[in-house]
């Protein structure tokens, strides 16, 4: 079986067509969040807490602000981008179009990756000008951007079509998912608590690609990113596999 | 020839329990304009949504140009064109996006020039730049017609493609399926207009609740059912129609000055040539005459009459 590049390559092009129209809402308005959390985190409780694990807390706190843009960005892109032509009903289209749903879900889940993947580039750039960083594992930091990035993308497609509400999960996890603290300072029930949060693992890992500081050991962080990823793989193939509920 | 499409023993089932295709046997031959006939609720979409992969079936088997449409259906599609029913377009993208973006997702290369052909035919080229959003109902039709081009299919199915289209957009798209034929596409329309089949196809499939009632060439559909009538335009009005002519089909229109007989075109005698010697024993003189072929409409209303209510069958 060969693979319908020019399907994926369609379907990618198109997405990012329609990310281009919209760039400026989807570049301003997490710039604007991400100034505010630094406004509130960083200013307001800096002031208490001047440091975490030998390190300013407004620098601490980045890769956890650039994890929570990616994950809530990821999830609403891919899933919109799915989600659209159901609504519109040009999804008519996909499903007489001679593509596999792994072309499909390559199309539009690279689209609202590489999406996501410019907005943690911009927002790292705009930490930039509040807090000095020092990235100790650029490729680590680059590694773990793209495959967050392309799980929650996945996660999201899969997903929305179980209808589920992703970002009502999303967003929870990431707060919990020690983005603005280490788990270390919590009790020891909600340390273990924590770590059934998958969040935890990523933010952790990204973390240590910055500061070389780390709540669970980089290696582990990997490895359940990974697991996830094809966690999540496996059940948006599933989904597209049985036509659950795309087709009557 | 071996047909390009063959359906057998297609059966559809709805989630809601609804029996909505029962049993489809068909053939459709190569090169062919085949139009499928029914009243709303037929099962005419089902059909054509089972055979382009949107809607799944629940027994029986198609094959498009030897690809099954289940274990093949790379081969299958690759071939087929679709124009869904309902205009079903993107928004803020330009139709030369949509229409590009069709051809890839159909696995074809770029190729600007098929796609600038595709849109000139259609007379869509001075609007490839608009957004999809600004365009008419029927220049909408057209670029899904384009976008089923796109990818230069050798089946297309339109599925009511002129409903809601006016009368001279709708020549234009008979136009174009015209050339697609002498192109050697296979075409598969479905419509409520009988006009459309009428002037089109080559062969009339009718499908009614779930089954192919007939499946036959027009000429010879329409040979078969057929009834003529002859139109005499009488010299002098006459107030009714005289005794001696009750045993003849006549009837007389309200000015008395067309007398119109019916006869059965597949019978043995029309019984034309008496009836002209009656009147002419009974002095009654025309001064001209023509007659008229029953229409499809007349043939189709004829076929489903079972169901005395056909209020969906639209006519121009
Ligand atoms: N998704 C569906 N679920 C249940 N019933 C359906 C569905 N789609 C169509 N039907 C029913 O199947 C029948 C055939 O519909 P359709 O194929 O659209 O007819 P046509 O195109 O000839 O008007 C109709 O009675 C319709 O209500
Ligand atoms: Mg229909």
């Amino acid at each position: 079986m060969t693979m319908n590049f020019y399907a994926v390559r369609a379907i990618y092009v198109f997405e990012m067509a329609r990310t281009g129209r919209t760039l400026w809402q989807s570049i301003v308005s997490p710039v604007i969040s991400t100034s505010l959390y630094f406004v509130v985190f960083g200013a307001a409780m800096g002031a208490n807490i001047t440091e975490i694990g030998g390190i300013a807390y407004g620098a601490f706190i980045v890769p956890g602000l650039i994890m929570l843009m990616l994950l809530t960005q990821s999830t609403a892109n891919a899933s919109f981008g799915i989600y659209f032509p159901k609504f519109t009903g040009t999804i008519y289209e996909l499903l007489s179009a001679p593509v596999s749903a792994l072309e499909i879900a390559l199309g539009y889940v690279g689209a609202a990756a590489t999406k996501s993947i410019i907005l943690g580039l911009i927002i790292l750039a705009t930490s930039w000008l509040f807090v000095p960083l020092k990235i100790a594992h650029p490729f680590w930091m680059l590694a773990f951007l793209v495959l967050t990035a392309f799980t929650f993308s996945i996660w999201a497609d899969g997903f929305e079509k179980l209808q589920f509400i992703p970002m009502l999960i999303i967003t929870p996890l990431t707060f919990l998912g020690g983005s603005f603290y280490s788990i270390n300072v919590l009790p020891p029930f909600w340390q273990t608590v924590s770590l059934f949060n998958p969040v935890v693992y990523l933010v952790s890992g990204f973390r240590w690609s910055f500061y070389e500081v780390a709540d669970v050991h980089v290696g582990v962080s990997l490895a359940v990113t990974a697991l996830f990823l094809v966690a999540c793989l496996a059940a948006v193939w599933w989904i597209f596999r049985t036509g659950y509920r795309l087709k009557s | 020839m071996q047909p390009i499409i063959s359906i057998n023993g297609l059966s559809k089932t709805y989630a809601t329990g609804f029996h909505a295709l029962k049993g489809i046997d068909l053939e459709i031959r190569r090169g062919e304009i085949f139009a499928l006939l029914g009243p709303n609720g037929a099962g005419k979409t089902t059909l054509i949504n089972i055979i382009c992969g949107i809607v799944n079936l629940t027994a029986g088997s198609v094959t498009v140009d030897g690809h099954d449409i289940i274990t093949d259906y790379r081969g299958a599609r690759s071939i087929i064109g679709l124009v869904p029913q309902e205009l079903h377009t993107d928004a803020f993208e330009s139709v030369w996006a949509t229409v590009n973006f069709s051809r890839g997702l159909f696995g074809k290369p770029k190729n600007p020039a098929h796609i600038e052909k595709v849109l000139r035919d259609l007379s869509l080229w001075d609007k490839k730049d608009s957004k999809i959003i600004t365009l008419s109902g029927g220049m909408k039709r057209r670029v899904l017609i384009a976008k089923a081009l796109s990818h230069e299919p050798d089946v297309l199915f339109l599925d009511e493609p002129t409903a809601g289209v006016d009368v001279v957009l709708r020549k234009g798209m008979w136009q174009v399926v015209r050339e697609l034929r002498a192109s050697g596409v296979t075409v598969i329309l479905t419509t409520h207009y009988l006009e459309e089949a009428e002037e089109m196809a080559d062969r009339v499939g009718v499908i009614d609740k779930g089954e192919l009632v007939l499946v036959e060439d027009k000429a010879a559909l329409m040979r078969k059912l057929g009834k003529k009538q002859l139109v005499l335009h009488l010299q002098d009005k006459l107030e009714a129609i005289p005794p001696a002519l009750s045993n003849y089909r006549l009837s007389l229109s309200e000015d008395g000055r067309e007398l119109t007989y019916s006869y059965d075109t597949q019978s043995e005698r029309t019984g034309i040539t008496d009836l002209l010697a009656d009147l002419s024993r009974g002095g009654i003189r025309f001064n001209d005459l023509h007659t008229i072929q029953s229409s499809l409409e007349d043939i189709f209303v004829d076929l489903v009459k079972s169901d005395l209510v056909t209020p969906d069958l639209v006519t121009p």
